[in-house]
Formats: C-alpha cells, sequence, structure tokens
C-alpha cells in the first residue's frame, strides 16, 4: 500500500472539505429539531396580545388579565396615588428603572407606564414566581406605617410601590416587568405588543 | 433476463386493472395565492357553517398572502382571534339529526378524498326528490349533504341512457347532468369557483407544503455539492488499494 | 488533546475499540454496490431514533387526541412536519434498506457458516422491526392505523384454544381502543427500541468476530501476510470504508430527501390516503392492505385457504414464511458461498424466489380476487419450495428427496383438497385445482431426480477490487 505516492496536500484538502460539508450538513440536520422545540402555533396563539377594556377599571382599581399565561395587572392610579410616587425614591433599589430588561422603553419614566394613571405590569414576583398582593392602603398595621402604597409578596416578603419598583431590602432583585402594550383607543389597551410594532 | 424479469414483476398490475369511477381532473395550484385566497373566501362563507377544520388556525392563512387584519375582517365569522382553531358552531349532534351523519372535519379531506374527487363532487350534485334534501351526488349515490353552492351553480338534473349488462339486462344509468335551472354563476365560472375551493382544500391539508418544497430544493442542491466533494474524496483513498 | 486521549485510554477503551472495530478491522477489499446496505440501515436506525423521540415530545397516545396531535405536529410545531415525514419515510426506507441488505446475504452466502448467529441477530432484528412498523403504525389512529391494527390482532384469534383471550390480551380490551393504542405506544417508543439496539449491538459483535464476507465468498483471514498477520485481501474498514460510506450515505439522502420533500406519500405506499381520516370503529374502509412492507407475507396468509372451519393455517404459513429465513444456513448444503461460484440450478431457484417475493407484495396491495388468490397460492408453493428443496438442488452430492418432502408436499395437496368446495362456485368445477395440483405434484420429480447444483473452485484470493 505504501509503494504508490500519495499526494498528502490533496488528500488533507478534500479532508478538510468533506468535515466542512459534513459540519453544515449536521448543523442543517440539527436546526429543525431545535427549533421544533420553541412555542408552538398553539402556544404563539394561546400567547397572542390581549385586549383590556380601561372603561371597566376605576380609578383605584385593580384589573387582572391574563396574558401568555401570566396574570397582568392594571392599576388605574389615583392622583393621590401618584403623588405618593417621587417620596420615597432612597428606599428603592432601581428607582429611576435602569434596568432596561424590566421594562420597554417607552415606559423608562418615573410612573413607568405610558399614561401616568395606567400601570400594566406582569404580576410574577422577580424573586420565585410568586404573585404579590395587592395593598393600595397606606400605613396599614402589618406593613408599617411609612407603607406608600403597593404589592406585597407573601412568599418571601418582597415589597413594591404603586409603580412597581422593589424596596430596598426585599429579596426580590430587581422591579416588576412591565409588558409591552399599547392603546388601541383612549379606553383600549393592548397588551403583548409593542407600541412602535405596526 | 432483465427484461423478462420486468415483465414478469409488473404482469399482476396489468391482471388487475382498476375500473375506479372516472373523475375529472383538478387543476390544484398551491402557488397560486389568489386562487388560494377566493377558495378561502368560498370556504368560509359555504362549508365552514356546518363542517369544521379543526386543526387549521385562520392565521395560518398569512401563508397565502393575506394580512392578519384581512384575516380578521374578513373571514372570522365563528371565531374570535386569528390565532383560533377553524371550530365550527354547529354541535356535532344536531348535525347528526339533520343529515344523518355529522359532516366529516375537512382539514386533510383533500389528503384522504384526493383533489379531483372534491373537483368532480362538487361539481356533481343533482336534484333528486326521493331524496330527504332534495339532492343526489353521482360519485357519491344518497349523500346526505345537500347542494349548498346551488346558488351558485343552480340546479342540475339527470340525462339518462339504456345500458346492457353482460347478462342481457337493461339498465337505466345517468349519462351526464344537466343544467336545468341557472345560478348566480355561468358554468364556466362556477367551476372555477370549485377549482378554487379545492385548490384551497389541498394547500389546507398541509400549508407547509410549499415551504416543504423549497426546502427540498436547497437540500437536493446541497447534497449534490456533498457527492461531488465524497466522490472524490473516496477516489483519492481508494488509490491506495490494488 | 493526546493528553485527554491518554487519560480516557488508561479508564475506558477508547483507542482500542476504535482500532479493533474501525481502524484495524479488516473487511474484505471487494465489497461491491450490494455491501452499502448495512451502514445505511444503522443510519435509518439512528434516524428513527432521533425523530421519533421529537415525536413524541408533540405525540398524545390518546384515542382521544392521538389523531389531532398528529396533524399538530404536522402545523403547530415549528418544522413538525418534516420530523414527522423523515419518521415515515425512514419506516419505509427502513424496510428497503433491509430487505436489499438481506437480498445480499442471499447473493453471497453471507449466512452460511461461519456466520450463522450473525445471520440469527439480523433475523431477530428483522423480525424486531416488523413489530416496531405495526405497532407505530397503529399511533396516527387514522382508519389503516385502526383496521389494520384490528385484522392483524384479530389473527391472533384465530390460535387453537386460547385465541380469543390471547387477542384481547394484546388489545386489552374487546375491540382496538385506548389501552391498545396507550400499550403499542410504550412498546413502540421504550421497549423495542431497546431491544433493537441490543440486537445490532450484537449483530455487530458478531460480525466483527467472523469478519466480513465478501462478494467471491472467500475467508480472507486465511490468507494472511505472515509477517504483520494482516489479510491479503483485507484493507482496514476506516478511512477506505469510511469514505466509501460517506459517499453511500450521500447517495441514500438524495434519494430519501426526494421522496421526503417532494413525495411523502409515495402515491400512498408509504402515507395511505384513508390513513387521513380518523379512526372509526363503526366504518371500515372499502379495502384495507397493510404497508407495503408486509405485503408478502400478507399475500401469503391469504392464499392458504381456511382448513376446519380455521383461519389458523394461513396465520402459521404467514409465520413459517418470515421464521424459514433462520434456517437458511442449515438448509445451503453448496460447498461454495457465492452465487458466482454456485452452478445454474441456485440462481434459477434465486430467480424465482425474488419473483415470488415481489409478486407477492404486489398481490397482497390488490383486493383479494378468485384469480389473485390462485396465483398467490402458486407463488407461495414457490416460496416455501425455496427453502425447502434447498438442500437438495444445492447439494452437488445427493439425489432424491427424503420423507420429509414428501409430507410437506402431501400436506399441501390435502390443503388443495380441503378447498374443492371453492371450485364448485367455478363455472369450470376443478381445473384450477387440477391445475395447481399438477403444479406442485411437479416438485416431487423435481425433488426425487433433481441433481444438486454444479459449483466451481472458489478461488483463494478475491477477484476484483
Amino acid at each position: 500500500m505504501s509503494e504508490i505516492s500519495v499526494d498528502g496536500s490533496k488528500r488533507r484538502f478534500l479532508v478538510a472539505m468533506s468535515s466542512a460539508v459534513g459540519g453544515v450538513a449536521a448543523v442543517g440536520a440539527v436546526a429543525p429539531f431545535v427549533m421544533s422545540m420553541m412555542p408552538s402555533a398553539r402556544a404563539l396563539a394561546a400567547g397572542a396580545p390581549v385586549e383590556v377594556d380601561l372603561s371597566k377599571v376605576e380609578p383605584g382599581m385593580l384589573f387582572t388579565a391574563e396574558w401568555r399565561g401570566k396574570p397582568v395587572w392594571v392599576v388605574n392610579r389615583t392622583p393621590e396615588m401618584l403623588a405618593m410616587l417621587g417620596k420615597h425614591d432612597d428606599r428603592l433599589t432601581d428607582p429611576n428603572s435602569d434596568n432596561t430588561a424590566q421594562q420597554p422603553e417607552y415606559c423608562k419614566n418615573p410612573t413607568r407606564s405610558l399614561k401616568p394613571n395606567f400601570m400594566v405590569v406582569v404580576g410574577i414576583c422577580t424573586h420565585l414566581g410568586c404573585s404579590p398582593t395587592f395593598r393600595k392602603e397606606v400605613g396599614p398595621a402589618d406593613l408599617g406605617a411609612d407603607w406608600p402604597g403597593g404589592w406585597f409578596c407573601p412568599c418571601h416578603g418582597s415589597r413594591f410601590d404603586l409603580a412597581a419598583r422593589v424596596f430596598n431590602g426585599s429579596p426580590a432583585p430587581s422591579n416588576l416587568v412591565v409588558p409591552p402594550h399599547k392603546y388601541l383607543s383612549e379606553t383600549k389597551l393592548l397588551v403583548g405588543e409593542d407600541q412602535k410594532a405596526a | 433476463m432483465n427484461k423478462l424479469l420486468f415483465l414478469l414483476l409488473a404482469l399482476p398490475t396489468l391482471a388487475f386493472a382498476n375500473t375506479a369511477l372516472k373523475l375529472d381532473h383538478a387543476p390544484v395550484n398551491v402557488h397560486d395565492h389568489e386562487s388560494l385566497q377566493r377558495g378561502a373566501r368560498v370556504f368560509v362563507n359555504y362549508c365552514l357553517s356546518c363542517h369544521s377544520a379543526n386543526y387549521m388556525r385562520y392565521n395560518r392563512m398569512q401563508d397565502i398572502g393575506l394580512t392578519e387584519k384581512q384575516i380578521k375582517d374578513n373571514l372570522l365569522f365563528a371565531a374570535d382571534k386569528p390565532g383560533e382553531l377553524m371550530k365550527v358552531s354547529m354541535r356535532p349532534k344536531e348535525a347528526k339529526e339533520w343529515f344523518g351523519a355529522t359532516p366529516p372535519d375537512l382539514t386533510v379531506i383533500a389528503r384522504s378524498r384526493g383533489a379531483d374527487y372534491l373537483y368532480t363532487y362538487l361539481r356533481s350534485f343533482y336534484r333528486d326528490d326521493s331524496r330527504p334534501t332534495g339532492w343526489n351526488n353521482t360519485v357519491f349515490d344518497k349523500v346526505g349533504m345537500p347542494h349548498v353552492l346551488q346558488e351558485l351553480q343552480g340546479q342540475m338534473a339527470p340525462v339518462y341512457m339504456t345500458e346492457t349488462d353482460h347478462e342481457g339486462k337493461q339498465h337505466q344509468v345517468i349519462e351526464r347532468l344537466e343544467l336545468v335551472k341557472t345560478g348566480k354563476l355561468t358554468p364556466a365560472e362556477y367551476d372555477a369557483t370549485v377549482a378554487d375551493l379545492v385548490n384551497y382544500l389541498v394547500w389546507m391539508g398541509e400549508p407547509a407544503q410549499t415551504q416543504r418544497m423549497n426546502i427540498g430544493l436547497v437540500v437536493l442542491a446541497f447534497l449534490g455539492v456533498f457527492f461531488v466533494i465524497a466522490f472524490y474524496l473516496k477516489k483519492e483513498f481508494w488509490k491506495d488499494v490494488h | 488533546m493526546e493528553k485527554v486521549i491518554s487519560w480516557l485510554d488508561a479508564r475506558f477503551p477508547l483507542t482500542a475499540s476504535f482500532k479493533a472495530h474501525l481502524s484495524e478491522y479488516y473487511a474484505p477489499k471487494n465489497f461491491n454496490f450490494w455491501y452499502f446496505f448495512g451502514s445505511l440501515a444503522l443510519l435509518v436506525l439512528v434516524l428513527q431514533i432521533v425523530t421519533g423521540i421529537f415525536l413524541a415530545m408533540n405525540y398524545k397516545p390518546d384515542g382521544e387526541l392521538a389523531f389531532a396531535s398528529v396533524e399538530y405536529i404536522m402545523r403547530d410545531v415549528p418544522y413538525g412536519w418534516l420530523i414527522r415525514y423523515a419518521h415515515s419515510t425512514g419506516a419505509s426506507a427502513f424496510f428497503i434498506v433491509v430487505y436489499m441488505h438481506m437480498f445480499r446475504g442471499l447473493l453471497y452466502g453471507s449466512f452460511r457458516q461461519p456466520r450463522e448467529l450473525v445471520w440469527i441477530f439480523g433475523m431477530l432484528i428483522y423480525l424486531m422491526l416488523m413489530a416496531e412498523a405495526f405497532m407505530g403504525y397503529l399511533l396516527p389512529w387514522g382508519q389503516m392505523s385502526f383496521w389494520g391494527a384490528q385484522v392483524i390482532i384479530n389473527l391472533f384469534a384465530a390460535v387453537p384454544f386460547v385465541g380469543n383471550d390471547l387477542s384481547t390480551l394484546i388489545r386489552g380490551d374487546f375491540v382496538v381502543g385506548d389501552a391498545t393504542l396507550n400499550r403499542f405506544f410504550a412498546l413502540h417508543i421504550v421497549a423495542l427500541p431497546l431491544v433493537l439496539v441490543g440486537l445490532v449491538a450484537a449483530h455487530l459483535i458478531a460480525l466483527h468476530e467472523v469478519g466480513s464476507n465478501n462478494p467471491d465468498g472467500v475467508e480472507i483471514k486465511k490468507n494472511k501476510d505472515p509477517e504483520t498477520h494482516i489479510p491479503r485481501d483485507g484493507i482496514p474498514f476506516h478511512p477506505y470504508y469510511t469514505v466509501k460510506d460517506i459517499l453511500g450515505v450521500v447517495v441514500f439522502l438524495m434519494v430519501f430527501a426526494s421522496v421526503l420533500f417532494f413525495a411523502p406519500e409515495m402515491g400512498g405506499y408509504f402515507l395511505e390516503a384513508n390513513n387521513f381520516i380518523p379512526a372509526d370503529p363503526l366504518k371500515t374502509p372499502p379495502h384495507i392492505a397493510p404497508v407495503w412492507y408486509f405485503t408478502p407475507y400478507y399475500a401469503i396468509l391469504r392464499a392458504v385457504p381456511p382448513m376446519l372451519g380455521s383461519q389458523f393455517p394461513g396465520v402459521v404459513g404467514m409465520g413459517v414464511a418470515v421464521v424459514i429465513f433462520f434456517a437458511l444456513p442449515w438448509l445451503d448444503k453448496s460447498p461454495v458461498k457465492s452465487i458466482r461460484y454456485r452452478g445454474p440450478k441456485f440462481k434459477i431457484a434465486l430467480a424465482f424466489f425474488v419473483v415470488a417475493f415481489v409478486w407477492l407484495g404486489i398481490l397482497g396491495v390488490l383486493p383479494s380476487t378468485t384469480l389473485g388468490t390462485w396465483i398467490a397460492r402458486t407463488l407461495s408453493v414457490v416460496y416455501f419450495a425455496f427453502f425447502l428443496m434447498m438442500p437438495f438442488y444445492t447439494n452437488p452430492a445427493k439425489q432424491g428427496g427424503p420423507l420429509g418432502l414428501w409430507a410437506f408436499l402431501a400436506a399441501l395437496i390435502a390443503a388443495i383438497g380441503a378447498n374443492v368446495n371453492m371450485a364448485l362456485a367455478s363455472p369450470i368445477p376443478y381445473v384450477t385445482e387440477v391445475l395447481f395440483a399438477v403444479f406442485v405434484l411437479s416438485f416431487i420429480p423435481m425433488a426425487m431426480f433433481i441433481k444438486g447444483d454444479t459449483a466451481k473452485q472458489e478461488p483463494e484470493r478475491v477477484t476484483d477490487k
């Protein structure tokens, strides 16, 4: 076998080519399997944007909508509630919503909302996924006199204000998530789709 | 020898030549988006009131060039969201009382029946007062379904002829159907409408089929390149073998 | 890299296994076209396992949900259609590849001593594959799934005394139902694949123990270089057969992709039209045929007439038709292995067998007719004669038939006698029976006076590259 002259470079070239093409083939073959594990059309349909009729959400009231199987709270904040928001920034972990993953760009403002009064937020605690309780009263006995109204998570005691910003000392690391949303009209809100998207 | 073998292998197929129903050829083209959209409209307007398409989502029609808004505005009668399945509001039990059988789901009907059958079937209804619905069909005798497209096609009546079987008995058989009352469409327009509908049914039977063929071309082209490389690779190594 | 490998080698025979099974496994250098199908079968096995796992992620083994879940995979799951078609096309491809692989064995005597165990493991793989295919076919829960399973499970009911209880046990219900679907799913995706993989390992280990056969039927291990102890006609499997098999794999994939992407139903042979109608226990489709790879045996089943009011003989005939392959190593008495050095008798017999097998396959797809049944009967006799007469027509030293063969033919004639009543309905009574009897009886003189095959001397070394 070894007597004949073997063109080593040609052989190496062909092996390299075959390996490369074989590698592409392998990636191409794996791709559909991986993609098949992404959410199906059914999951996407179930996770489609939801409309919320705001005319039913009276001032001071919380309405829970379901989007992608998660609770989404829509709170119509009263002027008094809004007035409370700026007064406790020093006790907040992220008062200016600098963590961009927690809200869309258009909600990086003091009220964390498109319209000041309507707060739209995913009702899942950023700690371990419980759903916090809405405690809008100011200074109740169990939460202390300095409680400005907000959410309290019963699982591990995380506290959030009425802009869903987390208080210092809570186990939750970040503010609650504001989902993408937009207004279809004065009284119609669409949760799940960004303002800029067509 | 090879030819003889082939003949031996082919013989049984010759011996059992099929004498199936004569069907008209359906002009199906799933790449014709306009035809598919017209077909979808006919389907939603005429079929979907009794037949479901339980595995088909409305928004899949984006694949045939419709926007979500168009689907929502024009086709969404029986559902709220474009992501929903094409369910039917009629309950199967009621349907069974009315038609004697539950109208079958139509999602994959084109795959079980074939396009030619559907194309012929939808153009073969004729008046038959002996049937409870008043309708019969030349490719589906004693069909339970009434002719829902009659406002488009009008009414057909059979023309009989006499046929003698091999025992010498004479039978009345339907030679052809004749239009006795015109509908909204001319016969040519009606055929085109049914063709659109069948085209849609074929597409709905497998919405991935156009994507499937496109990917197939890429895969085959890629394998062609791979073949050339593999061929020279093999040749190079096998120089060693004597 | 070298460090990692030596670390591994100290704990696991990595390099040793690579050498033993690839780079220093010496295969005959003269493999031809027919030798591609072994590695292709392995490829298809892997393909079926991988696609099967991903299908199981979305499939629901429930009578209410199964059909819908398959359509869900075909529509809603991203690329689900691709995975499903790969699996359904793969099932048919598996049988094509395995039939080619088995035919290779017949051509070159790969089942002969010392490869009897390789052949037996291979046949067990084939049996497992049939069970896999049968159970897998129920899962889409269409009309063909349902009624195909119904008919095949009812075959077990033909077993005397325990038949009815047996078929009920298999179904887990009095009809094919949710329980049947669920257990078939469990067997199809867990139990049988495990057995299959184990058998494939055994098949390969046994093969690598004795070494591969080749188109000349020469034992390359008998002619080794005295210094290197390497067979003179052998070449290392890696790289020579790896690069050759890559070429084979690419060609196979081109054919496979052509079917998968452009004709996944394969004109109704790979996916049947009636299987797009959900299973309906109250309505049988007008024509039920098994999937193409079972039809030769199905034709034999239908060809054997019921005796003493029982379908059992047909079931036995079908079972024996499969199992008889196991006996091949002991039926073939020829002094040579390969068809190249055999005389004309074996070649004729093999040609008849192939024609009978293919023809039976075609008949099994078609609806049952009187003419078809008679052709199938004739072909069934040819099918069995290929095996049962093999000891005579392959053995150059032997003449005349022993008692066993006489008994077999007598039984066949009796079977025809039992069917005489059928002829009463035909326009010319007994003609078909008489013709058939003459045909079968003609095997008796063949068996008696048949001279064994002539055989040429096998060469010392392989004759081609």
